[in-house]
């Protein structure tokens, strides 16, 4: 039987965000249910493995396969309906976080678990199963949807998941390798204003930051802490920690007119350019500098003060200067984010930053946040912390970054931790099918009924040996 | 390693053997495409790492789906080079259209056929490297092989068109322009001090990303630099 050629015009290089991951796929991007039947049934002629992709804001290579049949779902992105009644809302998943706000907002709803970012699609949030600065109150996104809408890979019917079926939790976290979402009802989450009311706390080491988080554990709608990972000796773990409420205000905050980010940084640098600017500060011996300026400014202006952000500027961190991720071109950067039980952390981040600072690889940022354990087959929920740090990759230096990604891995997961294949990039596969028990045999049940031929995939899931 | 995924079309025999050869012995995945199977075999026997295919150039319409194939098989592509190239002995006063049909089959069309795929692929993909092996005949008209120089004047010309057609694309094309090579296709010519096929290869991945026409050695440039400005009258009467 003779193949089907696919359209040599179609081949993209794709990489994951971080850059640090590239791969040649060939790209289709239906509008509708049954162009992507199509697309299914054209991978399968041509006798080609597909992988789903929607915003490619995973860091590593979560959304790129070798020479696979890309389905990009960007291009479903309508939303259905949305009732300001009940704030439930119902759209296709290449709906972007940023299209949900923008819809909802208005009407005093906001997303009830939102990513550093607002670019990512609903499906492929909820493929990651992501979480936000709430996850210690709210939990992952998951646990916010009323149903989702299966495309089988053969081609079959569009089924309706709740969380009350079995497979529900299999597919939600599945890392798109148990059928394609296509469609979402998500429970929004009702505010009193577009603002949040943020307190700053400057810590100076460890003890401050767990106390903080524990202080306000109870209380805080969100908590998140900024660590300085160049910092030694008895000033290790020094940083910033922040805690924001829902806050009481004026309706005109819910508009997008109050929610925009700020177009120029420092009120002269157009932001489509500044990341020339942080391509030349990214560099040790100025990260070091920078770091401890953004300490000593924490302590001086923000310690014990309370300001008032919208929810857009408090969220979205990640979106105040486009592009920033070409700060580390051209060998890209990966993030290692650690999941570690409570009682463990302290212990375990404090390793982590000495192992990085002995590697002479510090972490130009580093982002701890508080958790709760979840019910998804593929999870990165414990009852404890996780620490996010970013490595700049090199040509020269790939090596030693992957063998100090190893490291921090392994010391994770010896203290009984989890990952979070939204940000995976380098690690090993034992230790990931280690860490998530019977994770594993929960995805191939529903791989089993949504993806019968097994013709998903992903770098990543081959890397992991998740397939 | 400076390519992961390669693919070399005439590498059987020659500079497209020695090519394949040193590519995979930096460590690459090397796809090797040339006619004769048994030559395929000892490749593959000696360096596991390239993979065969057999086919002949001059059956242009199976190129895109053998293209395809390969790009599968390697997962992904990073260089093609095409080294495919045949120079039948010509008499003085022969003038035999066969020959210079089977000629540009060949050296000309049988590159168009890959390397406009590779050009497509690579466009798209926003990275890749084009090596096409041309030839110092390929500067002037000698009366010794008219089709031979021409097919090389072509190969020349295609390829720097298609360098400047992807130059905003991420695409490097380089034209290398070798002297007298001792390899199977000049084993009957009296060749002086012919360089072995083993070094013009080493040459010529050194030369392969740099983009443009190059030369294996600066007196060559120099030489030919010279040689391309001689007027025609002049140039008919001396033996270059």
């Amino acid at each position: 039987m003779t193949r089907r050629l696919l359209p040599l015009e179609t081949i993209r290089g794709l990489a994951g965000f971080g850059g640090a991951q590239r791969a040649d796929g060939y790209v289709f991007q239906p509008t509708t249910v049954d162009e992507a039947r199509e697309v299914l049934a054209l991978a399968r002629e041509a006798g080609r493995r597909v992988v789903l992709r929607g915003s490619g804001r995973s860091y590593g290579d979560a959304a790129i396969a070798r020479e696979a049949v890309v389905l990009d779902l960007c291009a479903m992105n309508q939303v259905v309906g949305w009732d300001p009644s009940t704030g439930i809302l119902e759209a296709e998943a290449g709906a972007t976080l940023g299209d949900v706000w923008r819809r909802c907002l208005p009407d005093g709803w906001w997303p009830p678990v939102v990513s550093g970012t607002m670019f990512p699609t609903l499906g492929g949030a909820l493929a990651m199963n992501i979480h936000g600065k709430n996850a210690y109150r709210v939990g992952t996104l998951g646990e916010h949807v009323r149903s989702i809408d299966v495309l089988p890979t053969d081609g079959g019917e569009v089924v309706r998941l709740g969380p009350s079926d079995s497979l529900f939790h299999s597919v939600v976290s599945g890392a798109g390798l148990a059928g394609l979402i296509v469609g979402v009802r998500l429970q929004l989450k009702k505010v009193p204003s577009g603002d949040v009311r943020v307190r700053g706390v400057s810590c100076s080491g460890w003890k401050d930051q767990f106390d903080a988080f524990d202080r306000y554990r109870e209380d805080a709608d969100y908590m998140v802490s900024w660590i300085d990972c160049f910092a030694r000796g008895h000033a290790r773990g020094r940083g910033l920690f922040h805690a924001a409420w829902y806050a009481e205000g004026p309706s005109a905050t819910l508009l997008e007119a109050h929610q925009t980010l700020p177009s120029k940084v420092l009120g002269v640098v157009p932001k489509s350019e500044t990341w020339r600017f942080l391509k030349l500060l990214n560099r040790r011996g100025c990260m070091r500098l920078v770091n401890a300026a953004k300490h000593a400014a924490g302590r001086i202006f923000e310690h014990g003060r309370e300001g008032r952000q919208s929810l857009v500027a408090f969220s979205f961190l990640l979106d105040y200067v486009p592009g920033w991720e070409r700060a580390y071109a051209p060998g890209g950067f990966i993030q290692v984010q650690t999941f570690v039980p409570a009682a463990e952390a302290r212990r375990v981040f404090d390793e982590q930053i000495q192992m990085q600072q002995r590697a002479g690889l510090e972490s130009f940022l580093g982002v701890m946040k508080r958790h709760r354990v979840d019910e998804f087959a593929l999870s990165h929920g414990v009852d404890g912390y996780s620490l996010a740090l970013d490595f700049k990759v090199t040509r020269a230096n790939r090596a030693r970054v992957e063998a100090l990604a190893d490291g921090l891995h392994k010391s994770a997961l010896a203290a009984g931790g989890r990952f979070y294949l939204a940000k995976d990039t380098v690690l090993d596969g034992a230790d990931y099918r280690l860490s998530i028990g019977d994770g594993l045999e929960r995805l191939h049940k529903a791989r089993e009924r949504f993806d019968p031929d097994g013709i998903l995939t992903s770098a990543q899931a081959e890397r992991l040996g998740l397939l | 390693m400076r390519y992961e995924r390669s693919l070399v079309v005439g590498a059987s025999s020659g500079i497209g053997r020695e090519i394949a050869c040193q590519l995979a012995a930096e460590g690459g995945l090397v796809a090797a495409v040339a006619r004769r199977k048994e030559r395929l075999d000892e490749l593959s026997t000696s360096f596991p790492s390239i993979q065969t295919f057999v086919h002949d150039v001059e059956a242009a319409d199976e190129v895109p789906a053998l293209f395809q194939e390969i790009t599968s098989s390697l997962g992904g592509l990073d260089l093609v080079v095409y080294a495919a190239g045949v120079m039948p002995s010509v008499g003085p006063d022969e003038f035999s259209f066969e020959k210079d049909r089977e000629i540009f089959a060949v050296n000309v069309l049988g590159a168009m056929a890959w390397l406009d795929q590779a050009a497509v692929r690579f466009g798209h993909a926003g990275h890749g490297t084009i090596v096409g092996i041309g030839s110092v005949a390929g500067d002037r008209g000698r009366a010794g092989q008219p089709a031979y120089n021409a097919s090389k004047a072509a190969l020349a010309t295609y390829l720097e068109a298609l360098r400047n057609r992807l130059a905003t694309q991420g695409v490097t094309v380089t034209t290398v322009k070798p002297g007298p090579v001792a390899t199977e296709m000049t084993a009957g010519l009296p060749l002086k001090n012919p360089m072995l096929a083993e070094k013009a290869a080493r040459k010529i991945l050194a030369l392969s990303g740099s983009g443009g026409e190059r030369y294996l050695s600066w007196k060559h440039r120099l030489i030919f630099a010279v040689i391309r400005a001689i007027p025609s009258p002049i140039f008919r009467r001396m033996k270059l």
